[in-house]
């Protein structure tokens, strides 16, 4: 059936089941804007700026594990992308961005809006298409969707010429099923590098994994990203329960274990707990289950876990050894290698090594406070208030490492956070995205007030489709992240980290037609949480917070694993 | 693990197509290595092009980099060639100076000694062209400096494996086609 590519593109969203898009339109991109009007079944969420819209896809993508997908027009909207895009990489996301460039003829002759953005985004996606030909369109778009969902998934991008999408093609409808048994597609899925299909892990592998745990008498399991992307929870406490080893949990852990499990040690590295870095520099065996070691949790790799033999179980090669040498691997997909060890492994007991691990605190106690508000005062009352299977939105910095080590999450996408990018301004925009694709959950943004200055204008896209997200900002006036390092290792010397302005957020709210509050103490607190909940609207709680609270326990970057800092 | 920094050469297949060479290049920039020598040509298949390189570095990072490469979607397989089971040749071209009969016969007989063959001669002027590895194209380097050399151009190493192995999938020995359980 002849089509122009506009329309082409639309068909292969909807072969894929997409119904929800985020982006921003612009010159280049007008004729895919124009389609859209064609097609109802698929909704866009118009944000503030194409990074919204970026992140929205990324927690979309987190929040529901579908492949999220966003719009941007060439040039600025294009390069507006680029942050979001390398957050989505670093953590695994899979996302799918459409980006329209300058027609053809013009394209290397620095016309009005153009860039280059295969050539910026190649470090950043897993793999990225610039459409030279309207018969290419449905291939690309189909190849670009199995790779950013296959195997580790992650971002891909599509730079579709202007002319292309004006351009009339052929267009022949092909379902899901079918795409990996055509063209260019089915080429790359016989290829054994790239893992389309989840490759089936070695068995005697397993076998000896099994045989290893079984002579361990100090075990230790790590629940890294890749449980939550592969959605293994339950196979994951099948074995942490068969094991009976403590569970320490990454950042991008946090959700594949349940926080309040009896084995659960915490967030485990330079924000770890006492527990969870204990066991790492005490344990004999440590399986550290789709986690990197990125220097956040390994901190320094020639002394992490000093005792034990490590276990690496990822889905994609160039992991394996890449930061810490490790003695043994499983290639696979998590939920996969974990099935396959229970089926092998018998109920193992380690009551004595239990005792060592939970006799170190699981979590920091912080001292109340009666003059202020505390951190954890604050995210006990949120604990108290918001349902169980709530979705927690991050953005980075002090309150993300307090929502993480105090919020207990049961479920794989319940927490919607930037580990490895570290992105403040993601979230808000993640927030967005993680409403708009469970319309049913109540969705908290836990945010600071330096990493919601960064993108606060996407609160104009709460309001405008009624997405009832609870901001509640932490407020100190400081960047504390950065704060508390200045105090830690420079010698108390605060540099350019001090907040004393604006904007006055309750106003900020109100300017966006949302309510807003600031509140200085818990009842305050949970009286303006229990109405924000109740209200179905968007809500920004400010609340005030100590301007030299740190995040504790931490251990400098770079350090044995055990030599905290601040307890 | 093996740590001593040595020479490593990565034979790449790859699809023939704009970008694909920037895209594997940058593999090697963004972790700050510098790439030794790079070639680059199609191959009996025209959809397919093959990119030899020479990287310095240890193992484990050599490792690594396969690892990475092999992750691009435009990379069909990735070998490492060890000295010993490769036949590696590089294409030198040299101009030295040569004003004088003397000299000109002098520059003609070294190049006989090495085998390579003389592509242009003018009055003041011989070029040669030298196939060989890398030590080969020193040594005459070396010999032809004390005449000038007016320019020099190297092609960068091209190899490929001794014997029956290629580097396509279905010859490869399994241990090296089950990358990610015993070779690492």
């Amino acid at each position: 059936m002849q089509m122009t590519g506009a329309a082409i593109l639309m068909e292969c969203l909807m072969e894929q089941g997409v119904d929800t898009v985020f982006g921003y339109p612009g010159g280049t991109i007008i004729n895919v804007y124009d389609a859209l009007l064609d097609y109802p079944g698929i909704r866009h969420i118009l944000t503030a700026h194409e990074q919204g819209a970026c992140h929205a896809a990324d927690g979309y993508a987190r929040a529901t594990g579908q492949v999220g997908v966003c719009f941007a027009t060439s040039g600025p909207g294009a390069t507006n992308l680029v942050t979001g895009i390398a957050t989505a990489y670093m953590d695994s996301s899979p996302i799918v961005c459409i980006t329209c460039n300058v027609r053809l003829p013009l394209l290397g002759k620095d016309s009005f809006q153009e860039v280059d953005i295969t050539g910026v985004t190649m470090p950043i996606t897993k793999c990225n298409y610039l459409v030279r030909s309207v018969e290419d369109l449905a291939n690309t778009v189909r190849e670009a969707f199995a790779i950013a969902r296959s195997g580790r998934p992650g971002p891909v991008l599509i730079d579709i010429p202007r002319d292309v999408t004006q351009a009339v093609g052929e267009y022949a409808p092909l379902t899901r099923a079918e795409h990996g048994k055509k063209g260019h597609l089915a080429q790359l899925m016989k290829r054994s590098s790239q893992n389309f299909k989840a490759p089936e892990p070695d068995y005697q592998d397993i076998d000896r994994l099994a045989e290893m745990i079984r002579q361990s008498e100090k075990p230790l399991l790590i629940c890294g990203g890749g449980v939550v992307r592969s959605r293994a929870n339950w196979e994951f406490e099948e074995l942490a329960n068969r094991m009976d080893a403590p569970v320490g949990i990454t950042v991008m852990g946090a959700g594949g274990f349940r926080g309040l499990h009896r084995l659960a040690t915490g967030l485990v590295g330079m924000h770890g707990s006492q527990a969870s870095n204990m066991a790492v520099d005490a344990c004999d065996l440590l399986i550290a289950v789709g986690c990197r070691f990125s220097d956040r949790v390994a901190l320094k790799p020639s002394s992490f876990a000093r005792g034990a033999k490590i276990v690496q179980i990822d889905i994609d090669r160039s992991e394996i050894n890449k930061n810490v040498d490790t003695d043994h691997h499983i290639i696979g997909d998590a939920r996969r290698v974990l099935q396959l060890l229970n089926e092998r492994l018998e109920q193992q007991d380690h009551a004595a090594w239990k005792d060592y691990v939970f006799s170190f605190k699981t979590q920091t106690e912080y001292e109340p406070a009666a003059d202020r508000m505390t951190p954890v005062q604050i995210l006990d009352v949120i604990a108290r208030n918001a349902p169980r299977d709530a979705i927690y939105a991050t953005d980075v910095g002090q309150h993300q490492m307090w929502a993480i080590q105090h919020l207990h999450f049961e479920y794989s996408g319940q927490l919607v956070t930037s580990g490895g990018f570290g992105t403040m301004g993601f979230g808000l925009g993640a927030a967005i995205g993680a409403q708009v694709g469970n319309p049913d959950k109540v969705v908290i943004l836990i945010t600071g007030d330096g990493s919601f200055r960064m993108n606060c204008n996407e609160l104009a896209t709460a309001e405008h489709y009624d997405l009832p997200i609870v901001t509640v900002i932490f407020n100190n006036g400081a960047l504390g992240m950065v704060r508390q390092w200045q105090t830690l290792t420079c010698g108390g010397r605060h540099s350019q980290t001090t907040l004393d302005r604006g904007p006055d957020f309750v106003k900020l709210a109100e300017a966006y037609g949302l309510t807003g509050r600031r509140v200085t103490n818990a009842e305050d607190f949970e009286a303006a949480l229990k109405t924000a909940l109740t209200s179905g609207h968007a809500t920004v709680i400010d609340c005030a917070i100590n301007i030299d609270e740190m995040v504790r326990p931490m251990v400098g970057g770079g350090s044995d694993i055990t030599d905290f800092m601040v307890n | 693990m093996n740590t001593s920094i040595t020479r490593h050469t990565l034979a790449v297949l790859v699809d023939n197509e704009a970008g694909v060479l920037s895209r594997v290049a940058r593999l090697f920039s963004g972790k700050g290595y510098n790439i030794e020598s790079l070639a680059v040509g199609t191959t009996h298949d025209p959809a397919v092009s093959r990119i030899t390189i020479e990287v310095i570095t240890d193992e484990r990072q050599a490792r690594l980099i396969c690892n990475q490469l092999r992750k691009l979607i435009c990379v069909h397989s990735v070998k490492r060639l060890s000295s010993e089971r490769a036949i590696r040749r590089e294409l030198v071209l040299i101009k030295v100076s040569a004003p004088t009969h003397e000299v000109r016969n002098e520059v003609i007989q070294i190049a006989n000694i090495f085998r390579s063959s003389i592509i242009d001669v003018s009055t003041g002027t011989i070029t040669l062209a030298v196939i060989g590895d890398d030590s080969k194209a020193e040594a005459i380097q070396n010999l032809l400096s004390e005449f000038g050399i007016l320019e020099l151009v190297r092609t960068g190493t091209v190899a490929l494996e001794r014997g029956q192995y290629t580097i396509d999938e279905q010859t490869k020995e399994k241990g090296e086609f089950d990358y990610g359980k015993n070779v690492l």
